[in-house]
């Protein structure tokens, strides 16, 4: 059962990451209108905002300890917030700044923090395999850890996702793979590239649990992923899950979302999963006040962390030449020692 | 005298109406991406083409590129002319078995007893903070494979005549279409790339590169965004009293290496100009060929091409990488 302070925590979480995507929206499109253009303004490039994920996001990450590895796909705000991931150093980042997560050189769609085991990428799936590789670690290592990969709906489809549960499954790999389904793989609908209804039905055919969550709420996705991250860490084998989410915003900002009906439209912005918890939160005895004030810190958390970030310097172009290796270029050694292989008794 | 075309079209315009004038006259052509119907392509590639032909002939696709790569392939080696489009070029690592050891190598391997007339249409390039997954082009790596012919339009009036080569050619075609320079209103395109464009079909033939601005002191040979950027770094250049000779390539393969060797032989000085990685790459390749065939010719070589790291996301990061007019410029003046 759902405490009232993990609640709490999760609605901390999801107004965070509501504020953040709408804050970024803002900072995005400064600079790129009337006339939008991808590569002005101070954010350039893609941005997927996950405004209408965020029970998906905090619902499974509740769940997770810092060591408990995240693999997200390139809409990965609302995942790396609810997984405790810098939000300032995250932000920096987004906006190409030297302090920024990867000094500049990721972008949003590659952020990795490995103080608390977060990375995404900007491939469809490609965060799976790196998942169950996690998994097996932790198996090899005989440790408790998890972890959990997330693709979109979109995702099901991907080789590697099909093969990831497949390799977990036959592996007994203490994975969890979240589907977030908000019925767009940016302009196409589910039913137009997929014959199954549920992606959560893919799991049958890999002898593990499927279960989807049907609705956008927070505490029903707590509980599905409690079960399936006890399942990881207990040793009994990765399970898949499926969790309705709906998609507030475009694909990317910019998408002029124009093949979408506007009653999809609406009745994505109708369903509110952080409106929901409130309701939650009134239920478990926590009065509108403590709501207003756990809002209230969302919010400035996130203004916060955009001011840090803007007046973050900008990297130094030579940098761009630096990170590529680790160790130098001729490995952990400059020098050849001196055998003398001709020589010998015989 | 040829007759004034006035009509002037974006590169993806012209793409498009190459596509639709093929699908009109050919029931077997027939054209699978994501987000290629409603949509019309996320770089305007099929823009329209999905309210003319409707969605079993402009079909979106799963996004599983291993499968509808390898069954464009297999279509293909039924006859059919399928088109079949890699979002962006980056993505081409989930399908590579399906594009190297399949549409490449088949007609070899079959010693020419199967034909894989497929086209792979791709978008390309970066210059506008995509970073490292989303901005490379990737010239090499499909130029490198033995079996594909691999064009790179430059401009609206090659898009065209190179698209209707490439959907009539019984071989496969990588059609890699640069980002920044089809004309979409979200990703500004330069000057340059708008042309006139004749109403009539017409074919660009493959391996033919073609002198985009004569001159004698050096020669500039590039291809894609970087014509644009090497005509801009000329005129500058001209200013300075350096005439460059830029060489647009049209093709990697087949390569036109003898347009490049009588330019040499006219220059002396070679300045090889790739929005692709530094190493192993376009850059190298042509200069090794020129050397195989006028050594003596040259006088001079630089190469300007992306150092060898990944596109990193920040701007003045990826300015930093990805060469503009004023780094060809300075590599033509080391030349002199």
């Amino acid at each position: 059962m759902v405490t009232p302070s993990e609640l709490k925590q999760m609605y901390l979480d999801m107004a965070t990451a509501r504020h953040y995507e709408e804050r970024l929206q803002e900072e995005y499109l400064e600079g790129k209108q009337p006339a939008f253009d991808i590569s002005a303004g101070p954010i350039p490039g893609e941005l997927h905002l996950a405004a209408g994920h965020e029970a998906a996001g905090a619902g499974v990450c509740q769940h997770l300890r810092d060591d408990d590895t995240v693999t997200a796909p390139h809409r990965p705000h609302h995942v790396a917030i609810a997984k405790g991931v810098d939000l300032k150093r995250m932000t920096a980042e987004i906006f190409g700044r030297e302090t920024g997560l990867g000094k500049g050189k990721g972008g949003h769609m590659h952020l990795f923090d490995p103080e608390v085991s977060f990375a995404c990428s900007g491939i469809i799936a490609e965060g799976c395999p790196p998942a169950v590789g996690a998994g097996l670690a932790a198996k090899k290592r005989n440790t408790d850890s998890v972890a959990v990969a997330y693709l979109g709906e979109g995702a099901i489809d991907q080789g590697a996702f099909l093969e990831s549960l497949n390799f977990a499954a036959v592996q007994d790999l203490p994975v969890v793979f979240v589907i977030e389904d908000n019925d767009w793989a940016i302009s196409m609908p589910k039913d137009r590239v997929t014959d199954v209804e549920n992606g959560s039905d893919r799991a049958g055919g890999f002898d593990m649990p499927g279960r989807r969550v049907d609705v956008d709420d927070a505490v029903a996705v707590y509980d599905a992923a409690r079960e399936a991250v006890g399942r990881a860490r207990d040793r009994n084998g990765p399970t898949l899950l499926e969790i309705q989410v709906h998609r507030r915003m475009g694909h990317f900002m910019g998408d002029p979302e124009t093949y979408r009906p506007e009653e999809d439209q609406d009745a994505a912005a109708g369903r509110d999963s952080i409106e929901r918890l409130v309701e939650d939160l009134r239920a478990a005895g926590v009065d509108d006040a403590e709501v207003d004030d756990l809002r209230a810190q969302a919010e400035a958390r996130v203004e916060e962390a955009i001011q840090w970030a803007k007046d973050q310097p900008e990297p130094d172009p030579a940098a761009a030449h630096d990170d590529m290796w680790i160790n130098p270029g001729s490995g952990v050694t400059d020098t050849e020692p001196d055998f003398d292989l001709a020589g010998g008794d015989d | 005298m040829a007759e004034q075309i006035d009509r002037e079209l974006t590169m993806s315009r012209a793409m498009v109406e190459a596509i639709a004038t093929e699908m009109r006259e050919n029931d077997e052509v027939f054209y699978m991406g994501e987000d290629v119907a409603d949509y019309g392509g996320i770089f305007d590639s099929t823009e329209g083409l999905r309210e003319e032909f409707g969605y079993d002939r402009v079909m979106d696709v799963p996004i599983s590129e291993t499968a509808y790569l390898g069954a464009a392939v297999g279509a293909a080696q039924e006859g059919m002319r399928p088109i079949a489009e890699l979002m962006f070029v980056d993505f081409f690592g989930v399908a590579m078995d399906q594009i190297y050891n399949q549409m490449a190598k088949n007609t070899y391997m079959s010693g020419a007893n199967v034909s894989v007339p497929m086209v792979l249409t791709a978008a390309v390039g970066g210059t506008y903070n995509d970073a490292a997954q989303h901005s490379q082009t990737l010239y090499g790596t499909f130029a490198h494979v033995p079996g594909m012919k691999v064009v790179v339009p430059s401009t609206a009036y090659e898009a065209k005549g190179l698209m209707h080569n490439a959907i009539r050619d019984d071989d496969p075609v990588a059609y890699m279409f640069h980002k920044r320079l089809m004309g979409i209103g979200w990703l500004p395109a330069p000057d340059g790339p708008k042309t006139p464009v004749p109403e009539e079909e017409y074919t660009i033939p493959f391996g033919s590169a073609d002198v985009k601005r004569e001159g004698d002191d050096a020669t500039i040979v590039t291809l894609g965004l970087h014509v644009h950027r090497a005509l801009d770094a000329a005129e500058s250049l001209a200013d300075d009293g350096i005439d460059a000779e830029v060489v647009d390539l049209r093709s990697l393969v087949p390569l036109d290496t003898d347009t490049i060797v009588a330019s040499i032989e006219k220059t002396g000085n070679l300045v090889v100009v790739d929005e692709d990685y530094r190493s192993y790459g376009v850059t190298g390749e042509i200069v090794a060929s020129v050397a195989d065939e006028a050594l003596g010719a040259l006088e001079s070589v630089e190469r300007v091409a992306l150092p060898d790291v990944p596109i990193p996301y920040a701007r003045p990061l990826e300015n930093e990488v990805i060469p503009d007019a004023g780094d060809i410029e300075n590599a033509v003046k080391r030349t002199q």
